[in-house]
């Protein structure tokens, strides 16, 4: 599949994002984070709330605000670093390019304003289309993503729709210009399970039918192991263990991945099947520049772990931030 | 078999919806409980599964009184909690308790940790010394130190645990547990698992748990119960449910959660449902899942609403064809979201 193409659809090189006003101590949501997406690929990024997967979807798509932010490293698309492009520039790429679908469909979409309004507002934007024709293309983008009616719906406000729908127009909007790049944070946090599996489905189907790169952000590692390619996985802002998705599930190596894996509830499990829970929580962690971020809360720590930091290092076939990984093929190593 | 500590018959919460200021007049109701049947058994956990808006939270509030009951009875190890009045329904309380979804919500972020504990023992006259919060503290897992705390210095995975340290204060049989980690992180969600686990074996509580996350209850549960629509559609042992659903919705509920295992995702069956979860003010006719069910037949399904019915031991379902479909005799069709909104208009 990446054979005909000879560079990824996006690079994220070393990218760190540091929040605090001038004066203030500086903290780092983002540290050390480097991606690939290849053209047509699908790649998750997956942790925790407070991990920084959403702050490096912001990142790249140049949504952080000015003011006490330092973004650091770079955001290649097609080998161009986008932390360098203007706002206009910006805003150009933005929907007709990569395009990006938010958590919460009620915030994102504005109240005031008819869904018909908003939808065609992108294809105004980047198509040379009349209104009539971004009107006739809404009605079919509405009905591709499997809202009934399309036609009536258009005339209707975000607020009359179900929480399933509003997702769905959201999807609508994003992929209305055809763009080479979807970034979904959280896309189906917010909705039932049923409701989930039906915007899934149609994720995938016009991400397939578009032929777009996604890159997805979660904490659901449900979702992540019937969707993407390429998981990484993100603790306290960096990237910790990096690799193809049926490695990932079949043979964790990182003691954070194992213990992920160990501690969710799964319906195919047998019953009475013991859960072992990672102790502590995500707010004990100790600062990456002096020693690995999860060693308070890990079952493999050794000497070194609070000494000094780990790098990401290729080990064998897959990307590893640990001193000392679990082994393969070993599945209960997490649970001490 | 045993008489259930809890027994729920023919529950019916409705909320009517009014029109007007002054001369406020009713034009609707909200179904949200539309009579439904339960059965604890001491010591066991029931798990009520459902999506959000089918009444599952609102039927757990009444069992408690802290929704208002319409219809039918509680009955609560031979007292039926639905007529008690004030002082005989607070005294009442002292044996049913609740853990809320929400921990920081439902804490009083100006109370200490050690007033929000001995706040119901005060309520109900129990005397009571420092050391039975210590004692609390030591049962969910905290130390001792957390007495003198606020709520704000607290993980969310640990005021859960003082949400559930403050329910067992007064030494209840029967805790209902209403999505009690689903605000919780991923990582955390199994600590607060096992220790209501632990809390049942240890003082032989009886649990209701109510979660949308059917992993999480196939986890906890020695029962559960589908709910759709303020009905009961499915009820099972545990194993039995998950081993062989029965109902069309309990199928397509079960096949839409995501498997953490790409070679499970890649090989199993999905169903998905088309269309959202209709309007519990104006339901649809008869069978209340019919406008969204891939093996409605005409007229039957659109007319009757179907009872539960023992279909195997232990296992009741609430569909006409259950039989037919699950031995294959009636085939899924294919459905649109435009079908299911014509359903919904017709009846």
């Amino acid at each position: 599949m990446t054979g005909a193409h000879d560079q990824p659809l996006l690079s994220v090189r070393d990218l760190s994002v540091r929040f605090g006003l001038k004066g203030q101590r500086q903290v780092a949501a983002v540290d050390e984070v480097s991606l690939d997406i290849w053209p047509g690929q699908h790649v998750a990024l997956v942790g925790e709330s407070g991990s920084g997967k959403s702050v490096t979807s912001l990142a790249v798509m140049g949504l952080l605000p000015d003011r006490g932010v330092e973004v650091g490293g770079e955001v290649l698309y097609r080998g161009e670093d986008l932390l360098t492009k203007s706002p206009k520039e910006m805003a150009g790429l933005r929907g007709s390019e990569i395009a990006m679908v938010f958590q919460d469909p009620m915030t994102s979409l504005n109240p005031v304003i008819t869904v018909g309004v908003q939808l065609t507002e992108v294809l105004l934007r980047h198509l040379q289309v009349s209104k009539a024709e971004a009107r006739e293309r809404a009605v079919e983008l509405l009905g591709r993503v499997g809202i009934p009616d399309p036609a009536r719906r258009l005339r209707e406000y975000p607020h009359q729709l179900s929480g399933g729908m509003r997702q769905r127009v959201l999807i609508a909007i994003a992929l209305a210009c055809e763009p080479k790049l979807l970034i979904a944070d959280e896309p189906t946090t917010a909705l039932d399970v049923t409701i989930q599996a039906q915007v899934l489905e149609v994720l995938k189907d016009l991400v397939a039918d578009t032929d777009a790169a996604l890159l997805m952000i979660t904490h659901d590692l449900g979702v992540v192991a019937g969707l993407c390619d390429d998981v990484n996985v993100m603790y306290s802002g960096r990237i910790v263990e990096s690799t193809n998705r049926n490695r990932l599930f079949a043979n964790p190596r990182h003691p954070y991945t194992g213990g992920l894996l160990a501690s969710i509830p799964r319906l195919d499990s047998p019953r009475g099947a013991p859960l072992t829970p990672i102790p502590g929580s995500p707010t004990q962690t100790l600062p990456w520049t002096s020693a690995c971020a999860f060693a308070p809360r890990c079952g493999n720590r050794v000497e070194a772990c609070t000494e000094r930091a780990p790098a990401l290092e290729a080990t064998g076939d897959r990307d590893l931030r640990c001193f000392n990984p679990l082994a393969d093929a070993d599945l209960t190593g997490a649970a001490r | 078999m045993t008489e259930p500590l809890v027994q729920v018959r023919g529950l019916k919460v409705h909320f009517p919806i009014r029109k007007g200021l002054i001369l406020a007049r009713q034009t609707g109701t909200v179904r949200a409980v539309d009579g439904v049947d339960l059965d604890i058994e001491a010591g066991r956990t029931l798990g009520l599964v459902g999506e959000s808006g089918c009444g599952k939270s609102t039927l757990g509030r009444a069992m408690l009184r802290l929704a208002p009951v319409t219809e039918g009875s509680v009955v609560f190890d031979g007292t039926d909690v639905a007529t008690l009045e004030r002082e005989a329904l607070r005294s009442m309380r002292q044996n049913m308790q609740m853990v809320f979804q929400d921990p920081l919500a439902s804490l009083n972020p100006r109370q200490s940790v050690e007033t929000i504990l001995t706040e119901p023992l005060r309520a109900h006259g129990i005397a009571y010394d420092s050391s039975r919060v210590r004692e609390l503290l030591e049962l969910v897992g905290l130390p001792s130190a957390a007495a003198q705390k606020y709520p704000h210095e607290f993980s969310g995975g640990q005021r859960q645990r003082i949400g559930i340290a403050r329910a067992i204060a007064l030494e209840p049989r029967f805790v209902i547990a209403d999505e009690p980690v689903s605000a919780l992180d991923v990582s955390i969600q199994a600590q607060v698992l096992n220790l209501l686990e632990d809390l049942q074996q240890e003082l032989g509580l009886t649990y209701l748990v109510i979660a949308h996350d059917l992993a999480v209850v196939r986890h906890v549960a020695d029962d559960v119960a589908v709910m759709y629509l303020g009905g009961i559609v499915e009820q099972a042992a545990s194993d039995d449910l998950y081993s062989t659903p029965m109902h069309p919705y309990t199928k397509a509920l079960m096949s839409a959660v995501p498997v953490p295992d790409p070679r499970v995702e890649e090989t199993r069956e999905r169903i998905i449902l088309q269309g959202d979860l209709p309007s519990p003010a104006n339901p649809p006719s008869g069978c209340r899942f019919h406008s969204r069910c891939p093996f409605r037949q005409e007229t039957r399904c659109d007319d009757e609403r179907p009872e539960l019915v023992e279909v195997r031991p232990g296992h009741t379902v609430a569909c006409h064809w259950v039989e037919e479909i699950n031995s294959g005799q009636i085939r899924p069709h294919e459905l649109t979201p435009d079908t299911v909104v014509q359903l919904e208009g017709h009846s």
